[in-house]
């Protein structure tokens, strides 16, 4: 505790002005992470749903997708998007460039598909999951397939997907660190700049580590009330 | 075999798993207001003959008519039958309720939003009228003051008179029953077999796959007894039980010990 304070009082790191660019950062971050999140699991409640299907040309492209960003490092995903991109002749010239040109998109596309293949994953095992027998008496008073799939399996599945759901949002906050590679300047890479700038690594990282924990307990907590609004009927009485 | 408005009425069913025919050729008339008990050893299949009366199970060949209405058949390319129309098995459907061996309730919603839920979603029947109604069926089974517990919160015979309710509330044609007390503890059979006689004296039309021999001599008016596919003894449960003719019903109903 002394240490935290001595360090906080004698420090020519944290002004005004690195401490608003850490907030830049925050911000990016924040964006970055919420937008691919949410348009990841816009993404993967058809992909799960389509994984889940028992023919084949339905299913494996699927489990092509899911496999293959799943198999390989966010990493090298981010840098085929980025970098991958540009050397598609004519792009600088097409409309996409707009989209390309900054790092923001391609790092948000990758995001996303990233952590669609995950939560796709997730909800198809919670799909798969589903008693047989609630999904039989669904049938038997005359629910149609896709009455069954939105009324009884899907609120069913998403139930038993939050916990394993809730990792996975940790992780897209932890993983989001590798933007600062891709020139974007989010918690990460407001870090590092601060780092260069007064060559104090220990004193830049950790404070944006300190941020992340932050982050990271707020989304617990989230989900911590969600499971309880929502997992009431698992919880023994 | 009598008319064919009647609520539920099945020809000749053949049922084959693979290589193994498990039904072979049953038929069975519910007039309204028939209690019909289903009874049998284990593998005789009774459980498949009922979930045949809704097509849960397709029947390999024969006719299944419910109030005159006709399931209509078609065979797909791998030779398999099939329902021509499912819009139509939905319907039927929706006009038998089930209860289940293992109830089956929706364990994601509490007991009133698993009886409103096919009213509304089925039916169409507007949620205020749905639960209004719904009421009367709890109370009716006895759990007006469970209607905001969740099925895993409740015993096991609290379950099944919760299944019995969200069947109820399909006003449905006829009831089937899947072996409804046999994953019971002896001292919850009671109170369900309680819920099922009063709707069998209400005039309810059941179809009754059980072992309660109890049960399906006094308060049926119909008694069938399967063995190996194949109807083994049927007739009113007076005649059936004290005048067998089937040596292997004898066996069946005289005690072991």
């Amino acid at each position: 505790m002394d240490a935290i304070l001595a360090l906080l009082e004698n420090n020519d790191i944290f002004n005004p002005t690195t401490l608003a660019h850490y907030w830049d950062g925050l911000v990016n971050t924040v964006q970055l992470v919420f937008l691919s999140l949410v348009l990841g699991l816009v993404l993967a409640v058809p992909l799960a749903i389509m994984r889940t299907s028992k023919k084949p040309w339905i299913n494996w492209p699927v489990w092509c997708f899911t496999y293959v960003f799943r198999g390989t490092p966010l990493l090298i995903q981010l840098y085929m998007i980025y970098y991958g991109v540009t050397l598609i002749d004519g792009i600088q010239e097409s409309v996409f460039w707009v989209i390309f040109e900054r790092a923001f998109y391609p790092c948000l596309i990758a995001f996303t598909l990233n952590t669609a293949a995950y939560t796709t994953e997730i909800f198809r095992g919670a799909i798969e999951a589903t008693p047989r027998g609630e999904i039989e008496a669904a049938k038997a008073y005359g629910m149609s397939a896709a009455k069954r799939m939105r009324r009884i399996v899907l609120p069913s599945a998403f139930r038993r997907a939050i916990p394993a759901y809730s990792n996975e949002v940790v992780f897209m906050l932890h993983s989001s660190a590798i933007a600062s590679t891709v020139t974007i300047i989010d918690l990460t890479g407001a870090a590092r700049d601060i780092y260069a700038r007064f060559y104090a690594p220990f004193q830049a990282y950790i404070f944006a580590a300190l941020i992340y924990l932050c982050l990271t307990f707020t989304i617990f907590y989230i989900f911590k009330q969600l499971e309880k609004r929502m997992l009431g009927h698992l919880r023994p009485r | 075999m009598g008319q064919a408005s009647a609520p539920l009425l099945a020809t000749d069913i053949y049922k084959q798993f693979g290589d193994v025919e498990v039904l072979k050729g049953i038929s069975l008339e519910a007039d309204k207001g028939d209690v019909i008990s289903v009874i049998g050893s284990s593998g005789s299949g009774k459980s498949t003959f009922l979930r045949c009366m809704n097509m849960l199970e397709i029947p390999t060949s024969g006719e299944l008519r419910v109030h005159g209405d006709s399931v209509r058949f078609k065979t797909n390319r791998h030779g398999l039958r099939e329902p021509a129309d499912i819009r139509q098995v939905e319907r039927i459907r929706s006009q038998l309720s089930m209860v289940f061996q293992s109830f089956n309730l929706w364990s994601h919603m509490t007991v009133m939003q698993n009886i409103i839920e096919a009213p509304i979603h089925v039916l169409g029947v507007s949620r205020a009228e749905a639960t209004e109604r719904a009421e009367e069926h709890l109370n009716r089974v006895g759990l007006y003051d469970r209607r905001d517990y969740y099925p895993a919160h409740m015993s096991g015979g609290q379950q099944q008179r919760a299944a019995i309710a969200r069947a109820l509330a399909m006003n449905p044609e006829v009831m089937l029953f899947d072996e409804p007390t046999s994953a019971l503890d002896p001292e919850l059979v009671g109170e369900v077999l309680k819920v099922m006689r009063g709707l069998a004296e209400e005039g309810r039309t059941m179809v009754v796959v059980t072992h309660e021999m109890a049960f399906a001599r006094d308060v049926s008016n119909k008694v069938m007894f399967l063995h190996q596919g194949r109807i083994e003894e049927e007739g009113n449960p007076q005649d059936v039980f004290n005048n067998p003719k089937s040596e292997r019903f004898k066996q069946f109903i005289s005690p072991s010990y």
